[in-house]
């Protein structure tokens, strides 16, 4: 369970988070939406501590991590996977080293099971013959399934999603929609993923929260998300300029 | 009057705060690299590309450096008829001073930037943040096996350095300007002691220190963007150049 209290955040003068309260349910997807600089990363960014915020807590199983030591923290992060935006491949090594790289360097796994589970990983995710490519030779959508299989790779209990379908074509974007929910349903891991591709991501989403002015403004079940009354989240949804979000 | 005050005063706390990072990022990079498991194959590599891709560099500086202290030398000693003495002028010129100095410029021109240029790219294409999300920690991945590959490397490409100096002054002074070699070799053994390269490695490891020291620091802090990387590696070398001066003249003070 992840849970998020009162969560203040700011750079300078610029108040990104006001005061953020949200619930994570366990093993299931939740998909935080909202306009572009909204904090969603942000948030995002709060939940395995990469971000320490100026007020509020954030609690990992009823842990709160904002006030963990530095070898705890350590700890605590094994329980995440994550995928970046710019899927954040070390471009130093090649596609087989990045995905076997936690392996590695956290645990004490032999080399041919290494081999073995890093094929396995890199076959889910289509790239079963990229291997050794450097990531600087792969597309975005190959970046964004590598960054996928290394995110997986220490089967984690969480994974952080942060806009994994940004920058790809339409079609590639429903492939790694469909990747995540393959592999949360192999897995059975709780998902967090903040995008922009509405409504295409509420097909793998358990529940969709919206972020606006710094604050969660609705969390609901796709459907009830896209029913919802809220004129923030019917703006949003419709993509109109006229309405409370203020886009200028 | 009261708003200067203030900016200098600000301008003061930032610069404070600012020399307390970094000097705990040495501390942290230090504390990392003492602590198991040791990075022999990340220090191996870093070897690799402080020291031996350094070579050809610090060997051409170190040759063109020794033949115009060679001119040079010669000049000067002529005038009281002390041009024998040109081999030991020159040896105590390299491994003193010149050599642990020249290649370290060259180092912090060539691998120092390039240390600076790589860490803020890899924080500006959240690489970093990658580390630390896997729970790596990245100074212990990133800095530290620079760190200590820089003070195994930097000894070794300064005497490299200042042999091949040496070389260039005797080529100046034995093979173009007729000194005698007799008397380029004895002036040298006759003046030189162990303490003189004894100083200058003390000096090259110092060095070694400052520049993955600095240019970590910097490219691993730099905002990430396109300019804040730019921005970084500026930083990191003129920064470095200074620290290396102000302690080559403390140093010196020291050990003279």
């Amino acid at each position: 369970m992840i849970r998020v209290a009162n969560l203040y955040k700011s750079f300078g003068a610029q108040n990104v988070l006001k005061g953020v309260n949200i619930e994570f349910a366990s093993g299931k997807i939740t998909t935080i939406v909202g306009t572009s600089g909204c904090g969603k990363t942000v948030l995002l960014k709060h939940l395995n501590a990469l971000l320490l915020p100026d007020k509020g807590e954030v609690f990992i199983d009823n842990v709160d991590i904002t006030k963990l030591g530095q070898k705890d923290l350590y700890q605590m992060r094994g329980k995440f996977g994550v995928l970046f935006q710019g899927a954040a491949l070390l471009d130093s090594m090649t596609v087989f080293d990045n995905v076997a790289f936690p392996l590695r360097e956290k645990t004490t796994t032999s080399e041919s099971d290494i081999n073995k589970k890093v094929a396995e990983r890199l076959e889910q995710v289509g790239l079963g013959a990229m291997g050794h490519k450097f990531p600087a030779e792969l597309s975005g959508g190959m970046k964004k399934r590598a960054g996928l299989a290394r995110a997986l790779i220490m089967d984690p209990e969480i994974v952080l999603f942060d806009e994994p379908t940004t920058g790809l074509d339409p079609v590639l974007a429903t492939s790694i929609h469909q990747l995540i929910a393959r592999t949360h349903a192999a897995f059975g891991f709780t998902g967090i993923v903040v995008s922009h591709t509405i409504p295409q991501v509420f097909d793998i989403s358990d529940y969709v929260a919206m972020l606006a002015d710094g604050v969660v403004e609705e969390i609901s079940p796709p459907e009830e998300f896209c029913a919802s009354q809220n004129p923030v989240v019917q703006q949003f949804i419709q993509g109109k300029t006229e309405g409370p979000i203020q886009v200028l | 009057m009261v708003s200067l005050l203030g900016q200098t005063g600000r301008f003061a706390l930032d610069q404070t705060a600012e020399m307390g990072r970094i000097f705990l990022f040495l501390v942290a990079a230090l504390f990392q690299a003492f602590r198991p498991p040791a990075k022999i194959r990340l220090i191996l590599y870093h070897i690799k590309t402080i020291g031996v891709d350094s070579l050809s560099v610090v060997a051409l500086s170190g040759f063109f450096t020794g033949m115009v202290l060679g001119f040079q030398g010669y000049y000067s000693l002529r005038k009281f008829n002390a041009e024998s003495w040109l081999g030991s002028a020159t040896a105590l010129g390299l491994l003193r001073e010149l050599g642990p100095v020249l290649s370290a410029f060259m180092v912090t021109g060539r691998t120092g930037s390039a240390m600076a240029a790589e860490l803020g790219t890899m924080r500006a294409t959240e690489q970093i943040d990658a580390l630390y999300s896997m729970a790596i920690n990245p100074i212990k991945y990133l800095v530290s096996p620079r760190i200590v590959a820089s003070l195994l490397a930097m000894p070794l490409l300064t005497a490299i350095f200042n042999v091949i100096g040496i070389f260039g002054s005797y080529v100046v002074g034995v093979g173009i300007l007729g000194v005698s070699s007799g008397s380029f070799f004895s002036g040298m053994e006759n003046s030189v002691v162990f303490h003189d390269v004894y100083s200058g490695v003390v000096k090259s490891v110092c060095f070694g220190l400052i520049i993955t020291w600095i240019c970590c620091y910097k490219g691993f802090n730099a905002p990430p963007m396109a300019t804040g990387v730019s921005q970084a590696t500026t930083e990191s070398v003129v920064l470095s150049f200074v620290l290396i001066l102000v302690w080559d003249y403390f140093l010196t003070s020291i050990m003279l």
